[in-house]
């Protein structure tokens, strides 16, 4: 007993609540997915999951699909919100703080409330659903994942780099390509990775926004995984995470130390 | 453009209309029966269990990620970059690959799934969250405080109570109110780990009612109020700390002028 108040007096121990809860919920379902992927419906290891998914053009399609879609959105939502962003950084402080709440205001809606309400504008301004009203609400849902972290890294800027490069004779264009666009870097890497993942994994916003005529791979990973096919469908999430491990792996050189998620 | 969508749902929460963008004349139809239980029981249960699941979640999470966060400063370097590790995982795995792997470790252990599984998965994805908004502070502290109050005779854990947990509130608070919205706002964790017994959150509502082909138009109403609320909520925080900035800027001005008085 007293070996554990001794133990539990040090603040290093304190790590090991959590450390072990980890370990249970985070690790151990994580092999999980892995130990699936790699087992035929009788237990046994095969790949037969994996020749699945090559021979069937269906399965395949979707995954490549998915993947324009989710590049598309990020490129659209690279191109829209880095300007926001600018803009906001050049705000008064005041201002700009009301701004991003003003931006961040609608995620406390509910994603599908979101959802459905750009279904309902499209049906009011009489356009059809399909792959536009699918990029526009991915767009739309995504959008402050983008601008948020630039906009923090072009906050938090040293203005006095701006005012070097224009005292040592930089045009404006000069200032932007050659200073503010490489120090704005990290911001673009992490908006990139906040939009593009998500993106890749929704299933929920495409089926609805096309009346379920497109299919994303994260649709058919759950219609595997509610039809009871637990390996097909933990094959096809492990692809899914070599594709999120390979996007950080390319930002992760790039970024270091830029929050993610801190949208509060 | 950003808020078209929503400016459409609260003008349409004030119609009795079925389909969303269908005007058939004022009403407050909508808000009425949403209080008065004209809504089916089915949503009604669904808010309550949201609501419950999200404070239980927060709460475990902040308790569990503030232990954590103090444990973890604690640790060497190379430990504490494992864990860290480790717990950005949930944060960045897309909701979906989470959701899956719990769902496998509960059917691989024989679970039930209901109440218990959903709030065990929420405080996995949100327990990330505090850590990482606790951090911060503690980083921050000067570690000699600490040390100064054992050296005055604290206890560790008068020295904790007193000293580490005021310090690191802020960072304690911002974490639970994270990880409340999170829970609120999940849908794909929830969607794979709330069994078959019917256990709906307001999100699955949503989505099951809406792949039904409508939107209970109750939804509406309800979404417009936790609009106007959230916006209260912030316009007041963002008032109090503009007010406390202003006071804390007074203050110096008139410690400054004492100061030059003086002289």
């Amino acid at each position: 007993m007293r070996n554990l108040v001794k133990f539990f007096s040090r603040r290093r121990s304190w790590s090991l609540p959590y450390v072990l809860f980890m370990a249970v919920f985070i690790v151990v379902p994580l092999v999980l997915i892995m130990l699936y992927a790699f087992q035929s419906k009788d237990g046994g290891f095969s790949l037969e999951n994996f020749e699945r998914f090559v021979n069937q053009p269906e399965a395949a399609n979707t995954f490549i699909y998915s993947i324009g879609i989710a590049l598309i959105t990020t490129i659209i939502c690279l191109v829209l919100g880095y300007p926001a962003a600018y803009i906001l950084s050049r705000l008064k402080p005041s201002t700009a703080t009301l701004v991003v709440m003003l931006f961040i205001l609608p995620m406390w809606i509910n994603v599908l409330v979101r959802t459905l309400a750009t279904v309902a504008l499209f049906d009011f301004l009489s356009l059809p659903l399909g792959e536009g009203a699918l990029i526009f609400g991915m767009v739309y849902n995504f959008l402050p994942f983008m601008i948020y972290p630039i906009y923090n890294v072009l906050q938090k800027m040293d203005h006095s780099l701006i005012e070097a490069a224009e005292d040592l004779g930089a045009t404006p264009r000069q200032v932007f390509t050659r200073v503010v666009f490489p120090l704005s870097m990290p911001g673009i890497v992490s908006g990139i990775m906040m939009v593009f993942m998500p993106t890749i994994s929704t299933f929920a916003i495409a089926e609805l926004l096309t009346m379920n005529n497109i299919k994303l791979f994260g649709t058919t990973i759950q219609e595997n995984i509610n039809n009871g096919m637990w390996h097909y469908g933990a094959a096809l999430s492990l692809i899914m995470l070599i594709i999120i491990g390979i996007t950080s792996l390319f930002t992760d050189s790039s970024e270091e130390g830029a929050n993610e998620g801190g949208l509060l | 453009m950003l808020y078209a969508p929503i400016v459409i749902i609260a003008i349409f929460s004030f119609t009795e209309s079925k389909v969303l963008g269908n005007w058939t004349g004022f009403s407050t139809e909508l808000y009425e029966s949403l209080f008065s239980g004209g809504v089916n029981n089915s949503l009604i249960d669904a808010i309550k269990n949201t609501f419950i699941i999200a404070f239980v979640a927060a709460s475990v999470s902040t308790l569990l990620g503030t232990v954590a966060a103090i444990g973890i400063n604690d640790l060497r370097y190379r430990k504490r970059k494992v864990v860290n590790f480790v717990n950005n995982i949930p944060i960045l795995n897309p909701d979906i690959i989470t959701g899956i792997s719990l769902f496998l470790l509960f059917i691989t252990l024989g679970v039930t799934q209901g109440y218990a599984t959903v709030i065990l998965a929420h405080i996995t994805f949100c327990t990330p969250y505090v850590v990482l908004s606790v951090m911060p502070r503690l980083t921050q502290m000067n570690p000699n405080i600490y040390e100064a109050a054992l050296d005055l005779g604290a206890t560790p854990m008068q020295a904790m109570r007193r000293v580490i947990i005021p310090e690191i509130r802020p960072g304690m608070i911002s974490g639970f109110i994270l990880a409340f919205t999170l829970s609120i706002d999940d849908f794909a964790v929830t969607i794979f780990t709330n069994g078959t017994d019917g256990l709906e959150t307001l999100s699955t509502y949503i989505y099951a009612d809406a792949r039904k082909g409508g939107l209970t138009p109750e939804l509406r109403a309800l979404s417009t109020i936790i609009l106007v609320v959230v916006l209260v909520l912030l316009i007041v925080v963002n008032y109090r700390s503009h007010r406390q900035a202003k006071r804390a800027e007074e203050m110096q001005q008139q410690l400054s002028n004492k100061k030059l008085s003086r002289r």
